[in-house]
């Protein structure tokens, strides 16, 4: 019985399948069945995705530019971060635009995602639209963008004159071009939060707002109550999908703004491709991208100590 | 006599049953939750709908200062030019082969690494599966230089497979693969090797068909990441006539004279094949993520 037990409840907890029946020959058969089924897919993994990070750790101790390998200058290139004003202001950038993007995009997208769960005419349509941005790419979506917002001919600031209002300076100003930018990663990001969020909603249970209902919850106190605390797990997952994005975009600001104007819009990622490969030096490339990857760890490790607690609590 | 109306009105709401009240308030609410859905797939239809408007319309239009929110003329004539002027064929050629071999290369390794992860026992799963997963924390930016040093190195840089190869390695798939295999009932699975089936064998005959919402998710998000992917075909392709859409689209912007009309037209062809894809595989989206455990 409680073998049985065991058995059944192993592979629902995820950690390893059920007893085989045989020896140990099975058991290294099993074994190398194992290696063979992922060994193509991890060979690619660490050809191109591990040995590149070894070698950028070591090509950014040298002073490579153009097409030679430099010589070994040691943390050189990491000092010369240190006094880089551009590279202050493409980490602050990058920072902002994580801290004003991931929680809009969460909330619009929860939001969409309770208005979507709820009795509409022709949601499916309705759900399509919304996702729908995300299947643009990232250079058609910064070139539609450069088209809505361009300062002269631009349908918005034509729409602002239009009602009279100011047209903004979406291209000269610093904050304007930052918000385009925002906006434009807002309006891809939304649908895949309100599918994530919406897939955690399905597994809400309907009599939990019956009873909050009875319980004489209004709209706003079920929400609160019920609905927040049950897409917990969704929240989380979107979190450190949201940070990657934000973090790794490039795309819409390299299209969008080129980094402009200035240094207004250049984060990590665009200021570590325009020395890699138009300024080429590639040496403190690859130190600018391990900064981004020690500043990626360590919010990795935020947040698997937080994915323990919560393990544990629950 | 003037204060009747409101006090009869305030006696009479006093007398509606409880569900009536409820019922009326859920209409306002109805309501309201129709014009927000309205107004917000509105704005984020705008974008889209003013890519197809400026690919419709006369060069001419969008220079004009006045607002205009349709096109005046109808025309075809940014379609007919970007195919005269520019290897558009080819660059689309590209992106389907590119597309195609990086997605049956992913998805047929994410599916294989995943049921090793989820169903097969062997020394160091854990780690190397947790080393594996550490590479979906790496933003590819930090290897860029890297990465381009070792096609160079390869020999393959400016060529297809400088493209194919580094886009099939990623761990996001082998991931959800394994998420969604270990939701497969044990029994089915002990089953199959009792009647005496290899582990290839159960598989391909009992895994595989199992998991048809998974391979439809795995191949929407890896055929519209390849299909869309720009900063590394930008950094591993050089050849003009090798470029893929969101490549050929940067070349037409960086042309001596912009023309918007001709980029969005070629912006809304790249658009098309995607938009397509995932109305048909739209249905096992939610499905996929929800069984993987993800929500």
């Amino acid at each position: 019985m409680t073998a049985d037990t065991r058995s059944l409840s192993r592979p629902l907890a995820g950690r390893s399948p059920a007893p085989r029946t045989g020896g140990r020959s099975a058991r290294l058969q099993e074994a190398l069945a194992g290696y063979s089924f992922a060994a193509p897919n991890l060979v690619l993994i660490g050809l191109f995705l591990l040995y590149p990070v070894v070698s950028a750790v070591l090509i950014s101790l040298r002073d490579a530019r153009g097409f030679g390998d430099g010589d070994f200058i040691g943390l050189g290139n990491y000092a010369r971060l240190l006094s880089d004003a551009a590279f202050w202001q493409s980490t602050a950038n990058t920072v902002l635009f994580t801290a004003i993007t991931v929680p809009l995009s969460m909330a619009l997208g929860l939001g969409l995602a309770v208005l979507m769960n709820s009795v509409l005419p022709a949601r499916g349509l309705f759900r399509t639209i919304i996702v729908l941005p995300m299947v643009v790419s990232g250079v058609a979506t910064a070139l539609v963008g450069v088209l809505i917002f361009d300062e002269g001919t631009g349908i918005l600031n034509k729409l602002l004159r239009a009602i009279g209002g100011p047209a903004l300076s979406w291209q000269s100003g610093g904050a304007e071009a930052f918000a385009s930018v925002v906006i434009i990663t807002l309006w891809v990001r939304v649908g895949f939060n309100m599918v994530i969020y919406l897939a955690g909603l399905q597994g809400v249970s309907p009599e939990l707002y019956e009873s909050a209902r009875l319980d004489g919850a209004n709209a706003w106190q079920q929400f609160r109550n019920v609905t927040l605390p049950l897409v917990g797990p969704s929240t989380f997952f979107l979190l450190v999908m949201n940070v990657i994005y934000s973090f790794q975009v490039f795309d819409i600001i390299f299209v969008m703004t080129g980094g402009g104007p200035g240094y207004s819009t250049s984060v990590l990622v665009t200021y570590a491709y325009q020395n890699g490969f138009v300024t080429r030096e590639q040496g403190y490339a690859a130190a600018l991208g391990i900064v981004l990857l020690i500043i990626t760890l360590v919010f990795t490790a935020l947040y698997w100590r937080a994915s323990r607690a919560r393990d544990l609590t629950d | 006599m003037t204060t009747a109306p409101p006090l009869a009105v305030a006696a009479e709401a006093r007398q509606i049953p409880q569900r009536r009240a409820g019922r009326r308030r859920g209409r306002g609410a109805y309501a309201l939750r129709v014009v927000l859905a309205v107004v917000a797939a509105g704005l984020l239809l705008f974008p889209l709908y003013w890519m197809v408007v400026v690919a419709f319309s006369p060069r001419a239009e969008l220079f004009s200062r006045e607002l205009r929110l349709w096109p005046s003329t109808f025309t075809l004539d940014n379609f007919t030019r970007i195919f005269t002027e520019y290897p558009v064929v080819t660059w689309l050629g590209n992106s389907v082969v590119i597309t195609v071999f990086v997605t049956v290369l992913t998805v047929v390794l994410n599916l294989m690494a995943g049921y090793a992860f989820a169903r097969l026992r062997f020394r160091g799963r854990n780690v190397i599966l947790l080393l594996a997963l550490s590479t979906l924390m790496l933003p590819v930016q930090v290897i860029m230089v890297s990465q381009f040093q070792l096609v160079t190195r390869l020999g393959i840089y400016g060529t297809y497979w400088a493209v194919i190869l580094p886009s099939a390695a990623t761990a996001f798939g082998i991931f959800l693969s394994r998420q969604f295999i270990i939701g497969i009932p044990q029994e089915i699975i002990e089953a199959a090797r009792v009647d005496g089936a290899g582990h290839v064998r159960v598989f391909l005959k009992i895994v595989l068909p199992l998991c048809k919402p998974l391979i439809a998710v795995l191949i929407l998000l890896t055929a519209m990441s390849t299909w869309n992917d720009f900063a590394w075909p930008l950094i591993a392709l050089k050849e003009n006539y090798l470029f893929t859409l969101p490549i050929g689209l940067l070349f037409l912007r960086g042309q001596y004279t912009v023309d918007f009309n001709m980029i969005m037209a070629m912006a809304l062809l790249a658009t098309l094949p995607m938009v397509l894809l995932f109305l048909v595989f739209q249905r096992y989206f939610v499905q996929g993520f929800t069984r993987s455990g993800i929500k």
